[in-house]
């Protein structure tokens, strides 16, 4: 078996397996475009083209968020509790397909995730933007993606899946609000925008408009998002070690 | 290397480990265990929950990796995926992924074997035929556990390794397990499996590991090990009892007596034959976990 044929079994696997809950992927995918079609298409932001189309952004930069926090947290917490992922670990494949099977499950539902959205603003608001910039905001999308698929592993090595929901949710709406992700950061009050600047949410926020609209980001934002990325990355490392050791039975 | 020149050599020795030490934080799962494994054999690993049996399989299964010593699958490290394409390992009944058809599963699992037997067969072997299309969440207990049990065989393997297969299970999807893993077993397979049952073990193992506190306490034959953790419970109440001969643990709680024996007719003829008054007499086997503590505490006297 070449590692590539085992990678696409891996993957088509995971991805049937996921697609079998079609309220997780329904909703993960409908909420963005609908927060568009609520909350921007009726109050006259969707007319002005620059305003619209940061607002499909962040509601695209949304759906990527929290389909690698759901499908990294929840879904590796999930695996630690069944007996199955153990199981696949003892089949004559390296680790390799399985996390590159992973990965791209993740981010095939990040992609799920701002298509609705997209097609929303394309087609009720102002939101405009040449096919190249758009292939890079595809792009800037999975960079933005970058600290929340190991934050996510994180809380999924680190808690079983009853305490990770909550605590995904409990992380992930504050963190949506202060980095723009539902109004933009430029109507909050200035204490307010300057928390915002250090948030891994507002990182990915900015990686994406700057991608897209050529609008760069303070250098304060730029540097804590790389920070944001390291920290994540040691995180996740660190709790997928200690739970190699609490998980023996 | 073709599987075949592997399982046909008599003596040689599938699996193996040498002096293999393994600690979770402060927990010592595994402390010098020597294990062989020959090749067409069937061997029992036997120990209470927490024995290390997990541990070690783990081990010889590629999941984890010793903290010293050796580990050996057909001659090499088996946490390199090519030595593992000639074992199976059953996954536990409650890991199936529920979403997921029969038939998918089966597929997924046979993609990774160079030489996957056919799915109809594999099903047919364990009783399963007919539940392709159907989700594994909605089997019933015996049909996940038989489909996990099924899954060890999918790859054409010359070993499995069998945890706790029949937990679980009734009498007659027992007894069906059991043959499908004897007629593996006919066919020149080797088979490793644990269980904490004696009887279970007895059934099908020609050799048995005896596992305690991450140790390999004893091994052999079934019937000396039956000798050795077969110990029957002898509970009765008396104000006073005679020595008895072949008591290895004796329980006093008042004037309520539990007599751990290998001989509970002699025991119990013995008793008789003193003459003491006694009552409320009852004899059963004990439990392995209780042979265990008798044989640990043996040890340490």
């Amino acid at each position: 078996m070449s590692a590539l044929a085992l990678t696409r079994t891996h993957f088509r696997f995971l991805l049937l397996e996921n697609l079998r809950v079609p309220i997780a992927v329904g909703s993960a995918a409908i909420f963005p475009a609908l927060s568009l079609l609520f909350f921007v298409v009726p109050f006259g932001f969707g007319d002005d083209v620059v305003a619209a189309t940061s607002a499909v952004i962040q509601l695209a930069v949304f759906g990527v968020l929290s389909s690698f926090l759901f499908t990294f947290g929840v879904g590796v917490a999930d695996d630690r509790e069944k007996a199955w992922d153990p199981y696949v670990r003892t089949l004559p494949a390296a680790a390799t397909p399985r996390i590159v099977g992973r990965l791209l499950t993740g981010f095939v539902f990040a992609l799920i995730a701002i298509v609705p959205v997209t097609i929303v603003g394309a087609a009720l608001t102002a939101a405009s933007v040449t096919p190249l910039r758009f292939l890079a905001g595809l792009v800037a999308m999975l960079v933005a993606g970058l600290p929340f698929l190991p934050g996510g592993l994180a809380v999924g090595y680190s808690m079983p899946v009853k305490a990770a929901l909550p605590v995904m949710q409990l992380i992930f709406f504050p963190l949506a609000f202060g980095g723009g992700l539902f109004l933009p950061p430029q109507l909050f009050p200035g204490w307010l925008q300057t928390i915002s600047e250090v948030l891994p949410s507002r990182g990915a926020r900015a990686v994406v408009i700057w991608a897209v609209q050529g609008i760069a980001p303070s250098l304060l934002t730029i540097v804590s998002f790389v920070l944001w990325v390291v920290a994540t990355a040691a995180l996740a490392g660190w709790a997928y070690r200690r739970d190699e050791g609490r998980r023996f039975r | 290397m073709s599987g075949a020149d592997i399982h046909v050599l008599p003596d040689r020795h599938v699996a193996r480990t040498r002096g293999v030490t393994r600690r979770f934080g402060s927990t010592i799962a595994l402390d010098g265990v020597d294990l062989d494994v020959a090749a067409g054999t069937i061997t029992g690993l036997l120990g209470p929950n927490g024995a290390g049996k997990s541990a070690l399989l783990s081990l010889l299964t590629g999941l984890r990796r010793p903290g010293s010593g050796v580990v050996e699958l057909f001659g090499g490290g088996p946490t390199d995926p090519a030595r593992r394409r000639r074992l199976g390992v059953t996954p536990q009944e409650t890991g199936l992924p529920d979403t997921l058809r029969v038939g998918e599963v089966l597929d997924f699992v046979s993609r990774h074997y160079p030489q996957p037997r056919p799915a109809g067969e594999v099903l047919e072997r364990f009783g399963l035929s007919g539940l392709q299309r159907r989700q594994c969440g909605g089997l019933s207990g015996g049909q996940k556990r038989r489909l996990a049990v099924a899954l060890a065989f999918v790859g054409d393997p010359a070993v499995v390794v069998l945890d706790e297969p029949t937990t679980g299970l009734d009498v007659e999807a027992r007894r069906a397990l059991w043959d499908g893993v004897r007629e593996f077993h006919h066919r020149g397979g080797t088979v490793l499996l644990t269980s904490h049952y004696l009887d279970e073990i007895e059934e099908l193992a020609q050799r048995v590991v005896v596992i305690g506190g991450g140790k390999v306490l004893t091994e052999g034959d079934t019937a000396s090990i039956r000798r050795v953790v077969g110990l029957s419970l002898v509970e009765l109440r008396a104000a006073v009892l005679p020595e008895l001969a072949g008591v290895v643990r004796d329980e006093v709680d008042g004037d309520r007596h539990r007599l751990h024996t290998p001989d509970a007719d002699r025991l119990v003829r013995d008793l008789v034959r003193s003459g003491v008054p006694f009552h409320d007499l009852q004899v059963r086997t004990a439990s392995l976990e209780e042979a265990f503590l008798t044989l640990t505490e043996g040890r340490a006297a």
